[in-house]
């Protein structure tokens, strides 16, 4: 069935998948930690804020921190036991930031309190009220508000739904699974989605190393609804949305704008899933589905974890090696390596990739740029990285800003992968953005 | 005859148009104060900006306006000053020498790595990739970005990977304050020279993991001198409106992170801060 003519992006590049490992091992249900660490800063936006207090004993599910605002979501406790601590603790971006420590009931049966239901025939604006206080966000990684990313702006129509089941960063199974275990979740989210963005049309895409998947979901459509489930190639980045949308649609999101531009809305899969899970119930996410691999683990597999479970410990649980050089929360690709073991999980993490000292390339010695031209080969959206990255060593920031759409690069990471000259074009790119954006804005002041 | 026709050609024309230029020199010329020449000439030429203008030329034009005294531009010497106000006939009016201070003293001695680090080989690159691995969120990273920036060279690199300011050099252009990933320079006047050199919103015993000169938040120094240190999220703050020329609130921190700079000494710790006699590099779960 695979359908090598089908369409997909240009350019990209084809890391090695390494997800056989994993791809064959089903969910399974991941202890409590003595300790649950929950930040509050686990999206894109404002950070939850508290409500409860120290030594207050909570229930699983029950809400310990409202949203704050509209690009906010709310936390839910993943757990029945007591908040031990309010307090700072350490974040992936290295800061500290508040958060709540949480001590779970030794005995208790952990079972999850039901919230108020949102039922399918609740209005549009009832079920992306639902969808918010669910706290959820983009599960993919991004963990962007959902609710907002589903609200279609005045004067825009959605036409197309788009699921994306891509998962095209190496090594990671998660969405694997879910579309493999929760299929019918998977249908009900999306019933929740057509209501919310009026979308005529349903298109899940997925990579063809997940055909098993495609057949899986492709044979349980309900009839009632108007599903379509494409086999795209294999490439990365095959799931940014705007490459997929290209894949799928043959159309291309313009610079700077939203998929909507196109009228589309793409939605990770186990985001849907977990809409079609919490809403008929009202309930918060509290776990989430996390690929743990890498040649130094040796329990690999996909594991749902109780949100807030210490890195540490999840280490440990899987038998992480003595000598572990670098673990990665996300994918090798797109996914940040962390510095500090004492994070926690978040609704974020998509998986943790984990290297013995033994297992990576030592970074090289950097060269100059020889103008190979594979890194313009690479970028999928036809930057010149080749250039950037030169005009980046010479802090010319501002063209490459106005001059070479530095501001476009999402970081996907294809250039630096294949630089001869082990150029890290985008740790390069992610400074010169950071300092553009800065500069911008003490200009607005 | 050739050459006549084309002496007289050429010769005509040159006339013409040394006649236009003549003309549109007198009609379009604007007249610019001669003295923004000279002022400008006396400056110092760094376009360092600490003045708040973007380059000696707009400072020369706002001196020669007297929207501004002389005395504002900091890199140029007393002599300097003195000769730009009697130039132009007015005081030189006094600013009080402005340097940058640094709010860390976690150099590789007493402050832990938590990771390994590979890649660009800058504080602002090194920041990007999940803080650094310094163990301490707040601490310097110690590629010497600020090193770098400075264009007046006061920062050099410590053997411990710290930067250190020549309080003589630095012109308060503020370069080093905005380069810096950990925000760990702020522009100071010279006499503010009680100085807490600790950013870490950490308390307890917690942050001598990470480095042993920390502010563990004790609240000696706020207690010692109650009207000018107050806590605030777990650190120090010094009011510098109160009469701060005291060396009582350093005595009794336990770490050392509340500090004299002297100004011949350098650095003066407390009686009771703890001696660190470490030359090499502190190891992570080396106490
Ligand atoms: S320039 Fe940006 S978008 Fe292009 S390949 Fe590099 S990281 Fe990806
Ligand atoms: S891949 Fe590397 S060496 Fe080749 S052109 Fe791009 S930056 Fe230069
Ligand atoms: S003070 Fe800041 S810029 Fe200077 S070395 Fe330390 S981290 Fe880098
Ligand atoms: S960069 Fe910093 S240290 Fe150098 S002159 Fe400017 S303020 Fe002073």
């Amino acid at each position: 069935m695979l359908n090598l003519t089908a369409n997909t992006f240009k350019h990209g590049v084809h890391p090695p998948e390494n997800k056989e490992e994993t791809n064959g091992l089903p969910i399974r249900q991941f202890p409590f930690a003595p300790l649950i660490i929950l930040p509050m800063q686990q999206h894109i936006g404002a950070p939850s804020q508290i409500i409860v207090r120290e030594g207050q004993e909570v229930a699983r599910g029950q809400l310990l921190a409202k949203a704050n605002g509209y690009m906010s979501v709310p936390m839910h406790s993943p757990v029945s036991g007591k908040v031990r601590k309010i307090a700072n603790v350490p974040v992936i971006s290295g800061q500290m930031a508040q958060g709540i420590y949480l001590e779970p009931f030794p005995f208790s049966s952990q079972e999850v309190i039901e919230g108020n239901p949102i039922p399918l025939s609740a209005s549009p604006e009832e079920i992306l009220q639902g969808i918010q206080d669910a706290g959820i966000v983009g599960l993919g990684g991004a963990a962007f508000p959902t609710h907002v990313k589903l609200k279609i702006p005045e004067g825009k129509t959605c036409e197309h739904l788009i699921i994306n089941g891509i998962e095209c960063e190496p090594y990671l199974t998660t969405d694997h699974r879910v579309m493999l275990e929760q299929a019918d979740d998977i249908f009900m989210g999306i019933r929740y989605l057509l209501k919310v963005t009026g979308a005529k049309g349903v298109i899940i895409g997925i990579e063809a190393n997940k055909q098993d998947a495609a057949d899986h979901l492709s044979g349980r459509i309900p009839k009632d609804l108007p599903v379509k489930v494409q086999v795209v190639p294999v490439k990365y980045p095959q799931g940014a949305e705007k490459m997929l949308i290209t894949s799928l649609l043959g159309k291309e999101v313009p610079s700077g704008g939203l998929p909507i531009e196109v009228n589309a809305v793409v939605v990770n899969v186990a985001t849907t899933a977990e809409i079609g899970r919490l809403l008929p119930h009202g309930q918060g996410i509290q776990e989430r589905v996390v690929t743990i691999t890498g040649p130094a683990i040796r329990k690999k597999g996909n594991y749902l974890i109780p949100i807030g479970t210490p890195l540490r410990y999840v280490l440990e649980q899987v038998g992480a090696s003595e000598n572990i050089s670098e673990v990665y929360m996300g994918g090798p690709m797109m996914g940040v390596s962390a510095s500090n073991l004492d994070i926690s999980i978040v609704k974020g993490t998509s998986g943790i990739v984990v290297f013995g000292d033994n297992d990576i390339k030592k970074t090289e010695k950097i060269y100059p740029c020889i103008k190979c031209g594979a890194c313009v080969d690479a970028c999928p959206i036809f930057l010149n990285p080749s250039k950037l990255g030169i005009l980046a060593k010479f802090e010319a920031y501002e063209t490459m800003a106005e001059d070479f759409n530095l501001m476009d690069c999402f970081e996907c990471g294809s250039c630096s992968f294949v630089c001869p000259s082990n150029i890290p074009l985008v740790q390069y790119f992610r400074l010169s953005k950071g300092i553009v954006r800065k500069r911008k804005a003490a200009l607005q002041t | 005859m050739t050459i006549l026709i084309a002496l007289l050609t050429l010769g005509g024309l040159t006339l013409l148009l040394a006649l236009m230029l003549t003309i549109a020199n007198k009609k379009l010329y604007v007249y610019e104060d001669p003295r923004i020449d000279v002022v400008e000439g006396m400056l110092p030429h760094a376009n360092c900006g600490a003045c708040g203008y973007p380059g000696c030329r707009p400072f020369a034009e706002a001196l020669v306006n007297g929207e501004m005294l002389p005395g504002k531009c900091t890199v140029s010497s007393e002599d300097g000053r003195k000769a730009i106000a009697e130039f132009l006939g007015v005081d030189a009016g006094s600013e009080e020498k402005r340097v940058a201070r640094l709010a860390c003293a976690g150099g590789l001695n007493v402050a832990i790595n938590r990771a390994k680090y590979e890649g660009l080989t800058t504080c602002r690159g090194e920041a990007l990739i999940s803080g650094g691995s310094k163990g301490c969120s707040w601490g310097c990273l110690g590629h010497g970005d600020c090193e770098t920036v400075c264009d007046f060279d006061a920062i050099s690199m410590n053997e411990f990977g710290l930067p250190v300011v020549d309080e003589a050099k630095c012109t308060a252009c503020g370069d080093c304050v905005e380069v810096c990933p950990k925000d760990l320079f702020s522009i100071h006047p010279v006499s503010h020279r009680l100085w807490v050199a600790c950013k870490s919103l950490e308390a307890g015993d917690g942050v001598l993991e990470d480095c042993e000169v920390g502010c563990t938040a004790c609240g000696k120094c706020a207690m010692d001198a109650p009207n000018l240190i107050s806590m605030v999220h777990n650190l120090p703050v010094i009011d510098y409106s109160k009469n701060h020329q005291i060396q009582v609130p350093i005595q009794r921190c336990p770490t050392g992170a509340i500090v004299w700079i002297d100004e011949k000494k350098g650095i003066i710790k407390g009686a009771e801060a703890k001696k660190i006699i470490r030359k090499g590099k502190k190891m992570l779960g080396e106490s």
